[in-house]
C-alpha cells in the first residue's frame, strides 16, 4: 500500500523555524516568571510580582497556540478560533463567578 | 497530490463527498480529498474535545484557587514546592512538546524512521517529567501531607493529579503509537492519530503554564 501525506490545514504549514522560534519565546517567558519569584521575592514589590507572573504565563499561552498549536487568524482556523472564544467566555463566566461567590461568602461568613 | 492548498482542501471537503454522492467514479483524487476531508473533520471534533477538557481544568482550578488559603493548621505552599526542581520538570515537558513538533515534521515527509524516533524521545522526556512529579507526590504523602492534611493539599493534588493523569494517558497513547506506526506505517489513520496526539500533548504542556504560574509560583510567594 503506497501511503502519501495528508494535507491538514495548519498542521502541514508545520515548520521547523515556527517550532524553534515557539520554544526560544516558551524558555524566556518561562525563565522570566520564575527569576522573578525565586530574586524578587522580598525585592520587588509583591503587586509588581503577580503582575509580571500572570503577564509571562498569558504570553506564554497565546505563544503556544500560535507557534505549537498552529492557531491564528487564517481562514481555515476560524472554526477552531471561534470554538476556544467560546470556551473562553464560558470559563471566564465560571471562574470569575465562583471567584465573586466564594469570596463574597467568605467575607460574610467572618 | 501533495502539494495542495489549504483553500483547495476546505472547498474539497464538502466538494469531494457531493461528488461520491452523485456517483462519480471516484479517481485517485477523490480519494485523497477523501482522507485529508476525514481526517479535517476528526481533527476539528478532537479539537472541541480539547475544548471540553479546558471547561474540566478550569474547574479544578477554580478549585484550588478557592482552596488555596485554607491550610488547616498544614503546611503552604512555601514549605512544600521546590522552584529548582519545578524548572526541570516544567523544561521535561516543554522540550516534549518541541520534540512532538518533530514528530509532525517527519510525518510531513512521511519519514517513518523520523517519526518513531521523535516519538521514542518524547515519549522518554514525558516520562521524565511524570516520575519527576510521582516522586514529589510521594514524599509530600510520606511526610503526612497528603491531600488529606488540609483543603490547600486537596486542592493541589486534584488539580496537579489531573493533569499528570491526563500526560500519563498521552504517554500511553504514544507507546501505542510507536508500535502502530512502526508495524502499519504512516497510514491515512496513523497520520489522523498522531495529529490529535499532538494536539492533545501540546494542549497538556499549554495547562501546565497555568499549574506552575498559580499553584507553584504563586504558591510560593
Amino acid at each position: 500500500m503506497h501511503n502519501e501525506a495528508v494535507h491538514i490545514p495548519g498542521i502541514s504549514h508545520a515548520s521547523l523555524k515556527g517550532y524553534i522560534v515557539g520554544f526560544i519565546v516558551s524558555i524566556v517567558l518561562t525563565v522570566i516568571p520564575f527569576a522573578l519569584v525565586i530574586y524578587g521575592r522580598g525585592a520587588i514589590s509583591a503587586d509588581w510580582i503577580y503582575g509580571g507572573l500572570a503577564l509571562a504565563a498569558v504570553a506564554q499561552i497565546v505563544g503556544q497556540l500560535h507557534y505549537f498549536l498552529h492557531l491564528d487568524r487564517s481562514s481555515d482556523q476560524t472554526w477552531n478560533v471561534q470554538a476556544i472564544l467560546l470556551t473562553g467566555l464560558i470559563v471566564g463566566i465560571m471562574v470569575c463567578g465562583s471567584l465573586w461567590i466564594m469570596t463574597v461568602l467568605h467575607s460574610r461568613m467572618m | 497530490m501533495t502539494t495542495k492548498t489549504v483553500a483547495d482542501l476546505s472547498v474539497a471537503a464538502g466538494y469531494s463527498v457531493k461528488e461520491h454522492a452523485a456517483g462519480h467514479s471516484a479517481s485517485q483524487e477523490h480519494e485523497d480529498h477523501g482522507h485529508a476531508a476525514a481526517i479535517s473533520r476528526t481533527v476539528d471534533g478532537f479539537w472541541l474535545y480539547i475544548m471540553t477538557d479546558c471547561i474540566l481544568f478550569a474547574t479544578v482550578f477554580t478549585g484550588f484557587a478557592v482552596m488555596s488559603h485554607r491550610y488547616a493548621g498544614g503546611p503552604t505552599g512555601k514549605e512544600l514546592f521546590d522552584l529548582p526542581y519545578l524548572f526541570g520538570e516544567t523544561m521535561f515537558l516543554l522540550v516534549s512538546s518541541v520534540t512532538y513538533g518533530f514528530v509532525v515534521l517527519a510525518m510531513n515527509r512521511m519519514n517513518k524512521g523520523g517519526v518513531v524516533g521523535w516519538l521514542m524521545v518524547t515519549f522518554l522526556l514525558g516520562l521524565g517529567f511524570i516520575s519527576m512529579e510521582v516522586n514529589e507526590f510521594y514524599h509530600m504523602v510520606a511526610a503526612g501531607n497528603g491531600p488529606d492534611r488540609s483543603g490547600f493539599l486537596t486542592g493541589f493534588f486534584t488539580l496537579v493529579g489531573t493533569h499528570g493523569a491526563h500526560v500519563t494517558l498521552g504517554l500511553v497513547w504514544m507507546a501505542t503509537m510507536i508500535f502502530m506506526v512502526m508495524k502499519k506505517g504512516l497510514t491515512p489513520q496513523n497520520q489522523s492519530r498522531l495529529i490529535r496526539l499532538s494536539m492533545f500533548w501540546h494542549f497538556l504542556d499549554v495547562v501546565w503554564i497555568g499549574v506552575f504560574t498559580i499553584v507553584y509560583l504563586r504558591g510560593v510567594m
